[in-house]
């Protein structure tokens, strides 16, 4: 068995150490009756090649060499191939954790240039190592804000992603927080300051918004953050498209930024692993959830990192932690910190740009629903075709169309959301327009 | 000290800058195709006041400085690659590199979570072969693989647990946690809405199953227990101590961490566990990459199935889909179903190993922590005499006397070239080294191992001060983390900025 | 000379207070920062909060630990020590005097007779485990 390195005679010169005939004997001590009686009904052991084979196999059961124009939370972008190629490195792929400094300042300072690249994109002062996803993120970022006010009420648009809307249910429901919705206009997509207003009251603990939101749209802050101090909550701005930072202005208005950085170079791997950042405005440093590096000296005087404010952590305070978080999503990080290295100040920008001008080539050809100013992801109305003939028509060209937008709101069923990025061509584009318009 | 330590030599290694030391405008690491639609002007299309300014201090370099600067810097890390890992409880085993290569498979890894289910069988077909054999090593009847880590996986656990219980009538006040448990439980317990009663272990380590009759009561929604726990002894009470939490309706999660030592030999499920969750970065080998992503799926009893996450799979007309009502479900714990990527290295790992090939590591992996334990014993103190399954654990009380304690061993095993044991866990231990070498060291390190163990007990004896003041060897010596959590300092910042 | 002032009182969870009038000044003993270690950070509750008597009224945060400072004494919390917020390590250096936490206006004088003198403190710490 290739991943047991002993021999018969090595094992047996340790059984005999260990004063035992055989493995089994070691287990003696266990009662009789838990013991499994019979072998485990699973296929034996396979060769490589037929583990590769199998997952080959299943790979081109899925969409493999489709364009797709699907967006919604998770999006295609070229993945530069230093990225593979500095984190299939073993020194970062199969370390722990870096709670032994002398031994982990790689991961330690790669995190650090992480934290502080995550306060330059989004405007905040302070940024943690990571947390599992945007959805988990944003869910961590409302128990800080409750936290921080003492206070148990969140406004949340119904424009953030609707996944993570229903994973902050489920994370509100069992801290007693309450929830309440507000909407959107009809005319831009954006949010509907009146119904925010008319939702706040002085137990808001915070108003949850994101922007680009789920429909692509733009949001301004302004106005909302000033409602939302006015009443004493915090705002919360959540991001699901991470190249949008690279254009879009910094959420400076926000107390807490929350998002998801799959964006930057993170395989869709069908929904994960992904990696969330919560970054904030540094009097919330304390409350910030997860793991954090912080810059300090070694006992020679060198520069050196470590994890630090441990004490919010489970590991110490146990019932009384900020969060049960174990993990930040260290490999994942690290894939965001060389896609960001790579691009850089002018790339990220040049990137953004051409998503812009990608997504409005193709909107421009397509019935827009919504009028707000959008990033590179839009709302399509379908008119007299369903949305589903509409994709089954693109799918025999090997094209993947938008997401038809009645599974999370009825009232837009006949919309689909479509995004284009700098991996969309132009005929590509071409051929969804005229799926739209034919017939 | 160049004839006592065999394992290491110390060897130059490259000094490096931070990415911001390094930048100067200018500099590019990447070219972007051109554009074949037409460019649109940011400000006229998204309103000027929407459109940032330059990303203010964020670096420039070229492609050859990015590759030179995580390289070196990955140099300063130890890795399973390079050498064992002895820590308790996290199974820090071989991450084989045909998981790599599989998960990289392009219909894998570029699969949108949203795109037609007919065009997802290879994914839904992958996750529904994982839940099966999941099932068929905990002995469990329902899987869920959508938390994302272990904590994450206690969390959802623990919040089925409640649903059922809120279902039944009463979704009662505590959760007992022993003494011995990981940090997360009581974490999760209190995040989850309950309060938390901690109870004590009894001499011999485990859980005192008298103490638990007289605690359980109706209040009581559920125990978590480790088994084994995290001294490496098995619980040989278990199924009293299910029947007992039973009697009174409530539940018993198991906290799966410790997994290494039961499969293929005894299922959780078949001894009265109703819930629990596994990690696959741990007890599957998929890798800890320097702190995650992990996995942590949850395994429950039929009774538990309807309060899963959802969606859930179903098999419709010969086909994978996704079934979204799930009417009891405690709704989603994170967006979308799950880290596909570590489910896909997990199952792989299965694939290779076999029924056969996992009971087999299980042995080994008893085996090794057994022949470390028999080797210390002359050495170190161990103050728990039950025997250990795939972890042993040591407490500092001998060398305590000479002013030594396991923190100062632990850092002197790093100028030996080893990563440290577990430090100061379990808190029930004073001084604890708790130590879990797994199946996959070879005889040969763990005798390296030994041999540094024992070479620094006599140092203590002959040589307190180098043991103190470890590690000597390594390019970063011991690090001043009291300054760093006064004045913390979380970020690059220009000297102008400071 | 002992290190335990006679005319504070203490309490089996490490804190003391010194009553002048109605006016009790709280902080933690010696025994306690030294268990604790070098201390990072010490979270207090504002001016105007009402503590109570064996309740949490804040905490103090070493690297690996933290410690919950509960109340000898009911009252209203008529002062705090912001210097604290700068230079925790003042409670490593003067636990006893510069590093106080809180001033408070007793509510219930009476509650004192449940504390312990020096020397009982002291007594306490010798038989502690």
């Amino acid at each position: 068995m290739r991943y047991l390195p002993k021999s018969e005679s090595e094992r047996r010169e340790m059984l005999e150490a260990c004063g035992v005939d055989s493995a089994e004997a070691l287990f003696a001590h266990l009662p009789p009756e838990v013991r499994l009686t019979r072998p485990l009904a699973l296929e034996p052991g396979k060769s490589e090649y037929e583990i590769v084979e199998y997952f080959r196999a299943r790979g081109a059961e899925n969409a493999a060499g489709y364009a797709s124009f699907l967006g919604a939370g998770v999006y295609f972008h070229y993945r530069p191939v230093l990225v593979d190629a500095i984190t299939s490195r073993a020194e970062f792929l199969t370390s722990y954790t870096p709670y032994q400094a002398e031994i982990s300042q790689g991961t330690l300072t790669s995190i650090f240039e992480f934290q502080t690249m995550l306060c330059q994109l989004t405007g905040m002062e302070v940024a943690n190592a990571s947390m599992y996803d945007g959805s988990t993120g944003v869910a961590e970022a409302a128990m800080m804000a409750a936290r921080s006010t003492s206070k148990r009420r969140l406004v949340v648009a119904r424009t953030l992603h609707p996944e993570y809307r229903a994973v902050l249910e489920t994370y509100a429901r069992r801290q007693g927080l309450e929830v309440a919705e507000f909407g959107y206009l009809a005319g831009s997509g954006g949010l509907d300051l009146e119904d925010l207003e008319s939702k706040l009251n002085d137990q808001t603990a915070a108003v949850i918004l994101q922007s680009p939101n789920f429909f692509g749209v733009v949001e301004n802050l302004k106005t909302a953050a000033e409602m939302a101090h006015r009443s004493g909550a915090l705002l919360i701005d959540v991001f699901t498209e991470a190249v949008s930072l690279g254009l879009l202005a910094p959420p400076v208005e926000a107390d807490i930024v929350a998002g998801e950085l799959q964006s930057f170079a993170i395989p869709p791997s069908f929904g994960g692993p992904f990696a969330g950042v919560i970054a904030s405005k540094e009097r919330f440093i304390r409350q910030l959830p997860g793991r954090l590096v912080g810059e300090t000296k070694d006992s020679r005087g060198n520069r050196a990192f470590c994890l630090t404010l441990a004490t919010r952590e489970q590991h110490i305070r146990r019932e009384k932690a900020t969060s049960n978080i174990c993990t930040n999503q260290a490999l994942i990080a690290l894939m965001a910190t060389v896609f960001m290295t790579v691009y850089g100040k002018q790339g990220l920008r040049e990137l953004a740009e051409q998503n812009l001008a990608k997504a409005h080539y193709l909107a421009g050809r397509l019935p827009r629903r919504f009028s707000g100013p959008f990033f590179n992801e839009f709302v399509a109305t379908t008119g007299g075709r369903s949305s589903e003939t509409i994709n089954q028509a693109l799918r025999e060209g090997k094209i993947i169309g938008g997401l038809p937008l009645a599974r999370f709101y009825p009232e837009l069923d006949d919309c689909m959301l479509l995004c284009a990025t700098e991996m969309s061509t132009r005929a590509a584009m071409d051929t969804v327009a005229e799926a739209f318009h034919c017939g | 000290m160049a004839e006592t330590i065999r394992k290491v030599r110390p060897h130059v290694n490259q000094n490096e800058p931070l990415l911001f030391e390094l930048s100067s405008p200018g500099k590019k690491g990447y070219q972007l195709p051109g554009l074949d639609v037409p460019p649109v002007d940011a400000a006229g299309a998204l309103g000027a006041e929407n459109v940032r300014a330059e990303i203010e201090d964020f670096p420039e370099v070229s492609e050859v400085e990015a590759i030179r600067h995580f390289t070196r810097l990955s140099t300063w890390n130890y890795a399973i690659d390079l050498g064992m890992y002895p820590l308790g409880s996290c199974t820090m085993k071989y991450n084989p590199r045909v998981n790599e290569e599989v998960a990289r498979v392009e219909g894998l890894a570029w699969a949108h979570p949203y795109q037609p289910e007919s065009l997802a069988q290879g994914a839904l077909e992958i996750m529904a072969r994982l839940e099966a054999a999941l099932a068929e090593i905990t002995g469990m009847e329902a899987v869920t693989l959508q938390p994302a880590a272990g904590a994450h996986g206690e969390l959802t656990g623990i919040l089925v647990a409640r649903a059922y219980l809120e279902w039944r009538g009463n979704p009662r006040k505590k959760i007992l946690i022993p003494d011995s448990a990981h940090g997360t439980n009581p974490a999760t317990a209190a995040i989850a809405g309950y309060e938390v009663e901690n109870i004590r272990s009894c001499e011999r380590g485990m859980l005192d199953v008298e103490s638990l009759a007289r605690i359980v009561n109706e209040d009581v929604a559920a125990l978590m227990v480790t088994n084994p726990n995290t001294l490496g002894a098995f619980e040989e009470n278990i199924r009293q101590i299910g029947e007992i939490l039973h009697a009174k309706g409530a539940l018993l999660y198991m906290d799966g961490a410790n997994m290494n030592a039961l499969v293929g030999i005894t299922r959780p499920g078949d001894n009265g566990v109703d819930v629990m969750h596994l990690n696959l970065h741990k007890t599957f080998s998929t890798p800890h990459g320097g702190g995650g992503p992990g996995s942590g799926p949850v395994a429950v009893k039929s009774h538990l199935e309807p309060f899963l996450p959802a969606p859930r799979l179903k098999r419709v007309g010969g086909q994978w889909a996704f079934d979204y009502d799930r009417p009891h479900s405690i709704g989603r714990v994170r967006a979308f179903y799950g880290n596909f990527g570590v489910l896909v290295r997990a199952l792989a790992y299965i694939l290779a190993q076999g029924g056969e090939g996992l009971r087999n590591a299980t042995l080994d992996a008893v085996l090794n922590a057994n022949y470390i334990r028999q080797a210390l014993m002359p050495y170190y103190e161990m103050p728990h005499q039950a025997p250990s399954m795939h972890e042993c654990v040591f407490s500092d009380a001998r060398q305590a006397k000479r002013g030594v304690r396991t923190m100062d061993i632990a850092k002197r095993l790093i100028d030996y070239g080893f990563h440290p044991y577990t430090v100061s866990f379990p808190l029930i231990v004073h001084g604890a080294m708790m130590i879990e070498p797994t199946e996959t060291e070879s005889k040969r390190e763990l005798d390296l191992f030994i041999e540094a163990l024992i070479s620094i007990a006599r140092e203590v004896e002959e040589n307190p001060e180098l043991v103190l003041k470890a590690p000597h060897n390594t390019r970063t010596s011991r690090v001043d983390e009291v300054t760093a959590a006064r004045k913390p300092v979380v970020r690059w910042l220009r000297q102008a900025q400071r | 000379m002992s290190a335990y002032p006679e005319s504070y009182w203490y309490t089996k969870e490490h804190e003391w207070v010194h009553v002048e009038g109605e006016i009790g000044t709280v902080g933690i003993t010696l025994h306690a920062q030294e268990q604790l270690g070098d201390i990072v950070y010490v979270e207090l509750p504002k001016v105007g909060a009402h503590v109570q008597q064996g309740k949490t009224l804040g905490s103090v945060e070493s690297v690996k630990a933290v410690s919950d400072v509960y109340a000898p004494v009911s009252g209203e919390v008529i002062e705090v020590n912001e210097s604290l917020a700068e230079m925790p390590e003042t409670l490593n250096q003067d636990p006893h005097g510069a590093a106080w936490l809180v001033r408070v206006r007793l509510s219930a004088p009476e509650e004192l007779g449940q504390l312990l003198t020096a020397s009982d403190y002291q007594s306490y710490l010798v038989e502690e485990p």
